[in-house]
């Protein structure tokens, strides 16, 4: 009590916007230390931690940030460990403004504590040390299946192998991690990062399967019969399109295309790696999401783009990325053009020349209290392209449930589970993340991959 | 790793690789492909499956030099291995009991082809199969379709070798005797075109096998999006056949294009660094 409230956080070292847009690295640089436990210094360490009930896996924050402003920062990640199995990812990722930062008390008088930041630090402390290794439970002599390498995938094998299960992770391209190595950019989240969370799975006993494609190497029947459980964490791998004219003419891409040639293929460093991405000179980007902000902020390091323009249906304020993305997409010298519709791709001889658009006024709340964007007749203009990608949102991908019919869809094509256990109609089968939602974030993944984890562990132990 | 158990040169162009991989030899039906990735720092391209041994856990690539991945893998030998390979992927080809069954395959697309015939061989459909060539020092495999044929023909563009001109000619005269119940091709697209536009006032059923660039092949990058019957399918899930009458072949020869000015890079970029190590030192590089 009596206490007083340092209003302005302490600033995260981020790398200056001139200098980081000409490669693929890092762009914040992280707290060292000292700055670490002076921000740590700035939590209330509220009784009623707002910020623990708005995280999506009760990360217990307060306990945590007293940690490092004591100075013990190998403990502060294993505190958080206890509930997210990985901060280096999380304190990088999350949208912490809509979360923890965004209840933080602090917030309300000033810049909330830097949750996010400190989560990360914590991470990256523990692992310049080096992991300790969990306990396992007494050996189940069951084994586990899980589909998908990306964050649900990872948090679910994690418990399995703590609770003594064996466990077997399938991916079906040629590195693991899924979206976080595939569609995060390395300019967020450092492929490294990723890679050091799975090597410690296998270290934990954890077998990885990569070049494996579940529904088609093997039938996901072939999997229930070799395995005591499966775990499907396959997550929204199928990019909508727009349904209008001139989709495939060349120049136009997918978000996932474009961000898998890129953080996947490594097709910043053609050709000394095969894979090449075409750009020009001019880039569209079509969305608001953090996607098409990584997109944006890709194309803005590629040698070919020089005007780089998001193109957003809604108003800023509606757009669904991280604060931060937009700061840092703004700074880099992206383009914003928002309350404009896109409504056809236009070209020449095969080629993308520009995308037609039309601006847009956003129409009175409607029953679900969003803002709709409503076209202005006659506002039609062309910006002119030479690449457009589409970063509009994505489906369930369905190959790996394809022609297994005791499997119950939705509307959507997402994997209808059990809210408690995630178990799928079919006994034995699970599923967690974007296959089950269709498009969330890496926390809630990891949350359905734990979650997933505990059914999985009752149906092996007790029985349906 | 993936490796060679037999490489065999085919023609100045096309190799033919027997490679372990158990799963996808148990699990791969005509029709299918997979997506291979020759080193590290390689892009991943499809092949079809020409052929699988289940019992040896084997299966049977052919391999096109065209470009710098496929150049590379020709400095592959036998005992060396591959660094990915994933499959089987796409849908299988829909074998039924058709009656009479014309395949024509052009050049490379006699990989699919080959298991197409296997397939529908065993469900006891007569065919026919007519294979083109541009001219005869790239002929292949006339031995073993001819295994499964029940009648063969051969053609090269420039006579050279069986007879002379493009696939389309004894298509058309067998289209033209009647009793034709399915055609089923796989080849460039200029090809696949021809025999689409050929086939369709005789009302036959027809399919075309395409190859279009793809990335994952699994559905989720959307790289290999192709027109057909005005909607956008993926190749690599919806396909890679369609029936030939609704495929828009210009649209597809179009996107194949996309990258064609990186690939002469990137091939320039391998011509002036390969040593001949058989893709062992590449790596390193």
């Amino acid at each position: 009590m009596g206490r007083e409230i340092r209003k302005e956080r302490v600033p995260v070292p981020e790398r200056p916007p001139q200098e980081r847009i000409k490669d693929f690295k890092e762009v914040k640089l992280g707290y060292s230390p000292q700055l670490a436990v002076e921000e740590a210094k700035r939590c209330l360490q509220c009784s009623h931690s707002p910020c623990v009930k708005a995280c999506p896996v009760n990360v217990p924050i307060p306990q945590f940030i007293k940690l490092i402003s004591e100075g013990r920062f190998v403990e502060a990640a294993r505190k958080i460990k206890e509930e997210n199995i990985m901060p280096s990812v999380c304190g990088r990722v999350c949208p912490q403004e809509r979360q923890c930062e965004g209840a933080c008390v602090v917030g309300k008088v000033g810049e909330p504590v830097a949750i996010g930041a400190l989560e990360a630090f914590a991470g990256d402390h523990e692992a310049s040390v080096g992991y300790e290794k969990f306990k396992i439970e007494k050996k189940s002599g069951k084994r586990v299946a899980v589909v998908g390498s990306g964050p649900a995938g990872i948090a679910c094998a994690a418990d399995l192998l703590r609770l003594g299960h064996d466990v077997v992770i399938f991916e079906a391209l040629h590195e693991a991690g899924g979206v976080l190595v595939y569609g995060i950019p390395e300019f967020r989240l450092p492929n490294e990062v990723v890679k050091r969370e799975l090597d410690f799975l296998v270290e934990m006993g954890a077998e990885l399967r990569l070049n494996f494609v579940v529904g088609k190497t093997k039938s996901l029947y072939q999997l229930l019969k070799e395995f005591d459980a499966v775990f499907i964490g396959t997550g929204a791998g199928l990019p909508k399109l727009l349904n209008v004219e001139g989709v495939n003419l060349n120049g136009v891409y997918s978000a996932n295309e474009f961000l898998t040639r890129v953080n996947l293929m490594k097709a910043y460093l053609f050709p000394y790696y095969d894979t090449p991405i075409f750009t020009g000179r001019r880039v569209v980007v079509i969305g608001g999401g953090n996607t098409a902000m990584d997109v944006a902020r890709t194309a803005v390091r590629l040698p070919e783009a020089e005007e780089v323009t998001l193109v957003y249906r809604r108003s800023e304020e509606e757009m669904p990325a991280r604060a931060e993305e937009v700061r840092h997409a703004k700074e880099e010298g992206v383009v914003f053009k928002t309350l404009t519709i896109p409504v056809r791709f236009v070209g020449r001889d095969g080629w993308l020349t520009g995308v037609e658009c039309v601006r847009a006024e956003l129409s009175e709340p409607d029953e679900t209290g969003r803002r709709r964007p409503i076209p202005i007749p006659g506002s039609e203009f062309i910006i002119e392209a030479d690449c457009a990608v589409i970063a509009i949102g994505q489906g369930t991908n369905p190959l790996v449930v394809e022609g297994v019919k005791e499997v119950k869809r939705g509307s959507r094509g997402e994997i209808v589970v059990d809210p408690e256990s995630l178990m799928t109609s079919l006994p034995g089968l699970f599923a967690g993340g974007d296959a089950i939602r269709g498009g969330s974030t890496v926390i809630v993944s990891m949350g359905d991959g734990r979650k997933a984890a505990r059914g999985i562990h009752k149906y092996l132990t007790q029985g349906l | 790793m993936f490796r060679i158990v037999e490489k065999r040169e085919l023609s100045p162009l096309v190799a033919q690789y027997v490679i372990e991989a158990p799963h996808v030899a148990e699990s791969a039906k005509p029709g299918q492909f997979v997506i291979i990735r020759v080193t590290g720092r390689g892009e991943r391209i499809p092949l079809t499956i020409a052929d699988r041994e289940p019992s040896a856990g084997t299966i049977t690539l052919m391999v096109q030099k065209v470009g710098k991945t496929t150049y590379h893998l020709s400095c592959f030998e036998e005992g060396n291995a591959i660094r990915d390979l994933v499959g089987p992927l796409g849908r299988p080809t829909e074998l039924r009991r058709w009656g009479r069954v014309i395949l024509v395959g052009g050049g490379l697309g006699l990989a699919p082809i080959h298991h197409i015939a296997k397939g529908l061989k065993e469900l006891g459909n007569t065919l026919t199969v007519i294979m083109g060539f541009r001219s005869r020092e790239l002929v292949f495999w006339e031995d073993r379709m001819a295994l499964l044929a029940d009648e063969l023909v051969v053609t090269t563009n420039d006579g050279s070798y069986g007879r002379k001109g493009l696939v389309t000619e004894p298509l058309k005269e067998l289209l033209e005797a009647g009793a034709v119940d399915a055609v089923i091709c796989a080849g460039p697209v200029p090809m696949m075109k021809a025999v689409a536009e050929l086939t369709r006032p005789y009302g036959v059923h027809a399919v075309a096998s395409l190859n279009p660039i793809m990335v994952d092949g699994t559905g989720m990058c959307g790289a290999c999006r192709v027109r057909v019957g005005g909607e956008i399918k993926f190749a690599c899930v919806d396909g890679p056949e369609f029936n030939a009458h609704e495929v828009d072949f210009d649209d597809l020869s179009n996107r194949l294009k996309m990258f064609k000015k990186y690939e002469e890079i990137a091939m320039r970029s391998f011509q002036e660094r390969c040593c001949g190590c058989r893709g062992e030192r590449w790596e390193g590089r």
